[in-house]
């Protein structure tokens, strides 16, 4: 690549000369952005047509989508490794239980009981944030421990026998099915959606300033801390959100598996395996996790293995992911958060355009 | 007097988790790496003890004495496919590697050996639950007060191999800055690799005396790895004796929870450590200070 000389950042060069083109939206990301509207229109229509079975696939697909990217939010643009998203997962599905019990009906309670849960994230934020890597880690793995232990106290859950949202039994099967579908497909469409937003307005540029370097962007003057917490919250957000759908589609609720740190497993197989720090990775994860686990899901504990072995060879070998690796090969940008300079050649030159990346995937995504 | 027993029990019952985090508490004290895999991989000790002492019939110190040197060697080869690596990669991913790691060794053992749980009392004949009596008519198990001997001697070692050998000075060194150190001809891999190799001793005495005392299945690895880290944490991140302290808080902790109510036992000891946490984040200065005074900082 040519080394550009000072007069070349000048924009407003004298035709013949070099200029730079600062661009946020390429061609492939407006297609991208077109194709995705239409896939979740057709979508849209989706229980009209698809046997029950299929939507009901769907819908878990829908929450994969949902956990890997509320995980990725925090890992990948705060910096933030929790061990310890399921416990927005479970609480979020207890609170669903819970007003349910209290007479709301079972879709406001999920809704309802997710917010609840994202209000209780804010002072756990305050706290939780000033946990740093290993300790952050584990410190949310406590904390999702303490949750479960102290669900499993209420009488209406019974300890690990559970209960069940008798509740939904109030919809006939295919009514439920269709609104627990549209609702997860609303859900993941707008939780993508605010962290898209979120991660492309000045929060978004701090917070991968704070994931890249945080001490650098403490000395720039980046509130840090007030950055960590809104993405940690909506985190928290969407967490519980996704464990209301899953309840919804499941109807019993048993805090051992709602608790369980299998999810933030998958979590991390699927952030991990799509790209780590990137808008596409999680949703590429998510998608290649459904197809894993629905060929080989009932291969129980060698499909485990197998899980945890596939997480540990991409953290070692491709840190950043499938994606990861498709953009540094081909510099495919669907849903870019950052900017990109281009440089546009002087006419008359045979050169093609140059384009280089600025501030966004090409940092160092794998924290610090 | 029960009140008194309990604390005594507890007292007992934080030297398994002195033992059991002052691998955690060492690595991440040289390595800056907290590995998530160190529960499951003191279960693996547990698995290889009972296999040797159970299936085969060997002694089970003559199978703590094998044991030992393979789990050394786990921890060197460990250092050399995982750790390293993913330490180069960035501080994040060795947190994900160890924690895959994990998911790979649980499921493992539940593939090989089974969802039974197991133990090792009943190779070690009347030890597993013999006691002295106390003036007062307090017992303390016999075997308890080992493991408590145990996690005491393994601090001191670990303290001396640290202050006063020449390994322990390099470690000290390759810790401290691993660029200089090299400069100066510190080969930081091997001291590495080496630190890792101890780490997996005093994993493997911390399998034993979870398979001596208790019982464990093959999912035991990540509790164990929580209490490690509550250990570590209430005593003081990296240091040492700190552990020991932190350990035993912990163990009283769950055992005057367990008098409340039945699930008090763990719901005490996180609650007790997010309390110390919180305590130690907000009260900064006069607390850290008096934490941090005769019994912090064994690891330099």
């Amino acid at each position: 690549m040519t080394v550009p000389t000072l007069s070349a950042v000048n924009p407003a060069a004298p035709t013949g000369q070099p200029a730079w083109a600062i661009e946020r939206w390429t061609r492939a990301s407006v297609a991208f952005a077109i194709a995705a509207m239409l896939l979740l229109a057709a979508l849209a229509l989706a229980p009209l047509a698809l046997q029950a079975g299929v939507v009901d696939r769907l819908t878990t697909l829908f929450i994969y989508v949902i956990l890997a990217v509320m995980w990725n939010a925090l890992a990948g643009y705060a910096g933030l490794v929790s061990i310890g998203h399921q416990a927005f997962f479970g609480l979020g599905a207890y609170a669903m239980v819970r007003l349910a019990d209290a007479g709301l009906g079972p879709y406001p309670a999920l809704l309802v009981g997710a917010a609840l849960v994202a209000l209780a994230a804010v002072p756990l934020a305050v706290f939780m944030l000033r946990l740093q890597g290993g300790e952050f880690a584990i410190g949310m793995w406590v904390l999702a421990a303490l949750a479960h232990l102290c669900v499993n106290l209420d009488s209406l859950v019974q300890g690990e026998t559970g209960t069940s949202m008798i509740a939904l039994q109030q919809y006939a099967a295919d009514d439920r099915r269709a609104a627990t579908y549209w609702l997860a497909l609303a859900a993941m469409a707008g939780l993508c959606w605010a962290v898209f937003v979120l991660l492309r307005s000045k929060v978004g540029t701090a917070a991968q300033a704070i994931r890249d370097n945080e001490t650098a962007a403490i000395s720039i003057g980046v509130r840090v801390v007030a950055v960590k917490r809104l993405v940690f919250v909506l985190s928290a957000f969407g967490c519980a959100v996704a464990g209301g759908l899953w309840l919804a589609t499941s109807i019993s609720f048993q805090p051992k598996t709602y608790f369980s740190v299998q999810w933030t497993a998958y979590m991390i197989f699927m952030v991990l395996v799509g790209g780590i720090g990137t808008m596409e990775g999680p949703i590429l994860g998510a998608l290649l996790f459904f197809a894993v686990e629905t060929l080989w899901g009932g291969q129980g504990v060698l499909y485990l293995i197998g899980l945890g072995a596939i997480a540990l060879l991409f953290a070692l070998f491709l840190p950043k992911g499938l994606w990861g690796a498709v953009q540094q090969r081909w510099d495919v940008h669907l849903l870019s958060a950052g900017y990109r300079v281009r440089w546009q050649a002087p006419h008359g030159v045979h050169a093609d355009r140059v384009v280089v990346g600025v501030g966004d995937e090409r940092g160092a995504h794998t924290g610090r | 007097m029960n009140l008194l027993n309990q604390v005594l029990q507890g007292l007992l019952l934080g030297g398994y988790y002195a033992v059991l985090a002052c691998g955690l508490s060492f690595m991440f004290g040289v390595m800056r790496i907290i590995n998530l895999a160190h529960g499951s991989l003191a279960v693996v000790a547990a698995y290889l003890l009972w296999w040797l002492a159970e299936p085969l019939g060997w002694h089970p110190l003559l199978a703590l004495l094998a044991v030992l040197p393979a789990m050394a060697l786990l921890g060197w080869a460990l250092h050399y496919l995982v750790l390293e690596r993913s330490a180069r990669l960035g501080a994040l991913v060795p947190l994900l590697a160890t924690f895959g790691l994990a998911s790979v060794i649980d499921n493992a053992l539940f593939q090989h050996f089974g969802a039974d749980t197991r133990s090792l009392a009943n190779a070690i004949g009347t030890l597993a639950y013999d006691s002295w009596e106390l003036p007062g008519g307090l017992y303390v198990g016999q075997l308890p007060t080992l493991v408590l001997v145990l996690a005491v001697l393994l601090l001191g070692g670990l303290h001396a191999l640290l202050a006063h050998t020449p390994l322990g000075r390099q470690i000290r060194a390759a810790s401290e800055d691993a660029d200089t150190a090299r400069l100066v001809g510190v080969r930081t891999g091997t001291v590495f690799a080496a630190a890792s190799a101890i780490t997996m001793v005093t994993v493997t005495l911390a399998g034993a005396s979870l398979a001596l005392r208790a019982t464990f299945d093959p999912f035991s690895g990540p509790q164990q790895l929580i209490f490690a880290f509550e250990a570590v944490i209430i005593g003081g991140a990296g240091s040492l004796w700190g552990t020991l302290l932190g350990g035993v808080v912990l163990g009283v902790a769950q055992n005057l929870g367990a008098q409340v109510h039945p699930q008090g036992f763990l719901i005490a000891g996180h609650a007790t450590f997010l309390v110390i946490l919180l305590a130690r984040l907000y009260a900064g200065g006069a607390l850290r200070r008096f934490f941090s005074n005769p019994l912090r900082r064994a690891t330099p």
